[in-house]
């Protein structure tokens, strides 16, 4: 099973004068659904054009199947890729879209009429074969740019926010369907979206992206509930960054002293010396509070609610002026704004982040 | 970990800068070619009889100079500019009341507008020679109304040839205004409306601000070739109008005097050139608008 | 408000009346029977009688029709390539040469002519169809360039990139996808090129040879010396094939353009003009 299909060594690539990819590396393993997750502009479609060959790095090496491929022309490569925009031949039916890729191997008519006619039926296009990409909607569109794709039976297949232009319930639908699929079909998916929760979703392993570089690689799980830097907890899922002090190891937990106040944290593996600064990620749904004055906790004044998608949003303002977000289930929650609270959490839900020297095991 | 990829780089292009060799080629032979040799003929001297002698002498442009060949360079711009002033003044309303047509109309008209643009220009000008000439369409329908009682005679005349200049360049003024006021965003224009400009400041103050680019472009695409069109001043003007185009090809074809031709040439490539250069600075592009 | 609306549009009328006015009197006219064109001698076809007996007039026809065609796929050739070429190399010498390519539509046709006439005969070139077919590609290239150009501008990367992804070379990409696409255009830039060289005096009178006429050379020549009605009858049939051009070309226009493109307003492939006439 742990087998390796695409090593990614070193990748460094700039435009111009700009530095797009500062030396990444990673190994992806056979049949494995990759997520590159981050921000437009932080070097993901890049590093996918790098993959598919449109693009040279400047440094580094990308070997695929134990092949150095780095500087092998993009219809050389055993990996086809789906476009951010379809990128369907506007002047060839679907069939011969589906085709085309089999065309250029020389592959006899009738194989490739088979073919085009199965990877119709694997995106649910039966019987569309006839028709020009201007007569699909969107959706469809899509699932044609995966059959084209995916007809090859490539070892990787890139997919550049495939979901990206449509509507929420559609997207929903194909992130199943685009699971199902590399299930079934066992091929490795290099998958770049924007949105954390479809990455969650989706992912065997998620790489979460900024700046060039490779802020943690990990499953949905690792990256959600264990981020390694702070840009991680506050791009999936959304949690609040404090920075504090430590004020005593005992065992695995820590003591901290923070805005004010004191609060509980878990070492998880890192080695922390008393008074080092150290800075923390609690989820909203994570951070509670309480009325009682003599509470151990972070003294805080409530200062907005807000209901959104199901959840009551609110505000806090701790006494260094800084803001946390706690949020909860249910529209009804006994507090007002302007009244002061005690902010607190169970010491296993915090995790310290951005830390540098120790690594962490 | 330096890598070997910049021989690939090159591999890669190596192939598809092939397809500017027949651009390249044919550019720099057939049109930098002959006008740089345009521009050493005017300094060369003419031969006896027949030829050129390889002499430099700056007696052609010396010779432009005089009374008679100055006086038609300015002929031939009072010519062109009175033609462009009623250009502008015909095609600019027509480009700017098209933009305002509903698309099918729009479409409609364009459709009317090609047949003319794509007749050739020499049925055109006959047209008006049937029209113009004596006892024609035009003095009949005259002296049918009782406006006048004798035939005009307004074949081989001045306003004949202006009224051909006029027909034969109308539709590039009309497609540049209506090119530059079809991309305009008229909710601009009720912007300054709303905001308590009357309707003739709204138009001075936004409408024409925005369509000039398309009104500058329509007279130089009028303006420049209205020196040159020989042909014109020819078949409707007879002898009586000689623009810089007639004396180009006169000096060409009857006196045989190619440095002297070469140097009119030369001075009409530069105000054209200057003319050109002129619009890029007031309108900072460098495509001439509704030219496609 | 009713006022508003109607007196642009009476003036759009009277305009386009003047426009058609020449046109509609020469087609009249080839029908009369009279030879004097100011005199109506009743309905007539005897001018395209002697028309079709007149076999100079053939002559310079097809001339004009084997120097559009020449010159047309010369200029398509020419200027694809070059705008492909353009838009894919990077070349410190590329706006100077494309300046150089495009003057010929934008000074007077009259430079042109001389510039050719004595460069042709420096280089020691014999007057006649050759002379003819190169400086009428000259100026045909920058219409068939600029309408190539423009569609590469606007047509999506993604799609070379996709085909190159699948396995097409580089010359696959070109002629499995760029080249399809810019059919439409390379077409609407050859009709172009080709209506601007049937109707060409200018040049032609310059560069052509003594025993080589071509249609507007011949007109010209009739027009000067004195009418004969035949030419209505000639001017009657060209307007026929430019109307049958016009339409056919609006056709292409139709299908060369994505159906929802963003450049709406690719200005209509065809509404091009340059500025000779």
């Amino acid at each position: 099973m742990e087998e390796t299909i695409l090593e990614l060594k070193g990748i460094a690539k700039r435009f111009g004068d700009t530095p797009v990819l500062n030396g990444i590396s990673i190994s992806i393993q056979k049949g494995e659904f990759i997520t590159l997750l981050g921000p437009s502009g932080c070097g993901k479609t890049t590093t996918l054009r790098i993959i598919a060959g449109l693009e040279t790095p400047d440094e580094g090496r990308v070997i695929l199947n134990g092949q150095d491929v780095t500087d092998t022309e993009p219809n050389k490569r055993d990996v086809n890729t789906v476009f951010q925009n379809y990128a369907l031949f506007p002047h060839m039916t679907v069939a011969a879209n589906i085709g085309y890729g089999l065309k250029l191997k020389k592959r006899p008519k009738d194989e490739i009429k088979k073919a085009v006619d199965d990877a119709l039926a694997l995106v649910q296009l039966e019987g569309y074969g006839k028709r020009m990409p201007s007569e699909l909607s969107g959706g469809q569109r899509q699932r044609v740019a995966i059959a084209r794709a995916l007809v090859n039976r490539p070892s990787v297949l890139l997919l550049d926010e495939p979901l990206g232009a449509l509507d929420l319930q559609l997207r929903r639908q194909m992130q199943l369907e685009l699971k199902a699929l590399q299930k079934k079909l066992g091929i490795t998916f290099i998958y770049i979206t924007h949105d954390q929760e479809e990455a969650l979703n989706m992912s065997d392993r998620i790489v979460v992206m900024n700046g060039g570089h490779f802020e943690q690689i990990g499953s949905p799980a690792q990256v959600y509930d264990s981020p390694r830097t702070s840009y991680v907890a506050r791009f999936v899922g959304t949690a609040n960054v404090l920075r504090g002090t430590v004020e005593a190891v005992e065992g695995d937990a820590l003591r901290i002293q923070c805005a004010g106040g004191c609060a509980g944290a878990l070492r998880r593996g890192y080695d922390f010396a008393p008074g080092a600064p150290i800075t923390l990620a609690v989820r909203s749904e994570h951070v509670e509070f309480t009325k009682d004055p003599a509470a151990c906790g972070l003294p805080a004044t409530i200062r907005e609610k807000t209901f959104a998608g199901g959840m009551l949003r609110i505000t806090l303002e701790l006494s260094d002026g800084s803001t946390l977000i706690a949020s909860r289930h249910g529209i009804d929650m006994d507090v007002r704004t302007g009244e002061a609270v005690r902010v607190t959490w169970a010491a296993a839900n915090a995790v310290p982040v951005d830390v540098e020297a120790s690594e962490a095991k | 970990m330096k890598t070997p990829s910049v021989p690939l780089k090159k591999k890669k292009r190596s192939s598809v800068w092939v397809t500017l060799i027949p651009l390249y080629l044919f550019t720099l032979l057939f049109v930098a070619g002959p006008l740089v040799y345009m521009f050493v003929l005017s300094f060369q001297t003419r031969a006896e009889v027949w030829g050129v002698v390889n002499q430099f002498t700056l007696d052609n442009y010396k010779n432009i100079l005089q009374p008679v060949y100055l006086n038609t360079f300015v002929e031939s711009f009072k010519l062109a500019i009175t033609s462009t002033l009623l250009i502008c003044a015909i095609g600019y309303p027509f480009g700017y009341f098209m933009a305002k047509l509903s698309p099918a109309w729009k479409k409609r008209v364009m459709l009317l507008l090609m047949i003319p643009f794509w007749t050739s220009s020499l049925i055109r000008l006959y047209g008006w020679i049937i029209i113009f000439r004596a006892n024609g369409t035009l003095d009949k329908l005259l002296m049918g109304l009782g406006l006048t009682d004798s035939p005009l005679k307004l074949l081989y005349t001045y306003p004949a040839v202006v009224v051909g200049m006029v027909y034969a360049l109308l539709q590039f003024m009309i497609l540049a205004v209506y090119s530059s006021a079809e991309k305009m965003d008229w909710s601009l224009v009720e912007a300054a409306r709303d905001l308590g400009a009357t309707p003739l400041k709204a138009f001075l103050t936004v409408t024409l601000k925005l369509t000039l680019p398309g009104l500058l472009s329509g007279v130089i695409l009028t303006f420049i070739p209205s020196m040159g069109l020989f042909f014109i001043a020819d078949i409707l003007g007879g002898n009586k109008v000689v623009l810089v185009g007639s004396l180009i090809q006169d000096q060409l074809m009857k006196a045989h005097n190619w440095p002297f031709a070469a140097a009119l040439s030369v001075v009409l490539m530069i105000l054209t050139s200057l003319m050109i250069s002129l619009y890029k600075r007031i309108t900072h592009t460098t495509e001439l608008e509704g030219i496609l | 408000m009713k006022n508003r609306t109607k007196l642009p549009n009476i003036y759009l009328g009277v305009v386009m009346a003047v426009l058609y006015l020449p046109i509609v009197l020469v087609v009249i006219y080839s029908f009369n029977e009279s030879k004097i064109s100011s005199v109506w001698g009743g309905f007539s076809l005897k001018w395209y009688e002697t028309l079709f007996k007149d076999r100079a007039m053939f002559e310079a026809l097809g001339n004009s029709l084997v120097l559009a065609l020449c010159s047309s796929l010369g200029a398509a050739i020419i200027g694809t390539l070059g705008a492909y070429g353009f838009t894919r190399v990077k070349l410190r010498s590329k706006s100077v040469v494309e300046y150089i390519s495009m003057l010929p539509i934008m000074i007077p046709e009259i430079i042109l002519g001389m510039v050719f006439m004595t460069f042709f005969s420096l280089i020691g070139l014999p007057f006649g169809m050759t002379t003819l077919i190169l400086a009428h590609t000259t100026f045909c290239v920058p219409y068939v360039y600029m309408l190539v150009k423009a569609r590469l501008v606007g047509m999506d990367k993604s799609l070379g990139e996709a085909a190159r992804d699948l396995g097409a070379s580089e010359a696959r990409v070109f002629f499995d996808i760029t080249l399809p696409l810019l059919v439409p255009a390379i077409l609407s830039g050859m009709l172009l090129s080709f209506a601007m060289s049937l109707d060409d005096v200018i040049i032609s009178i310059f560069v052509t040879g003594v025993n080589v006429n071509t249609l507007p050379i011949k007109v010209y020549t009739q027009i000067k010396t004195g009418v004969t009605p035949e030419i209505n009858a000639l001017c009657t049939l060209m307007l026929g094939v430019t109307i049958l051009l016009v339409v056919l070309s609006n056709v292409l226009g139709k299908i060369g353009k994505p159906k929802a493109g963003k450049h709406h307003k690719q200005t209509g492939e065809l509404c091009g003009p340059g500025q000779t006439q």
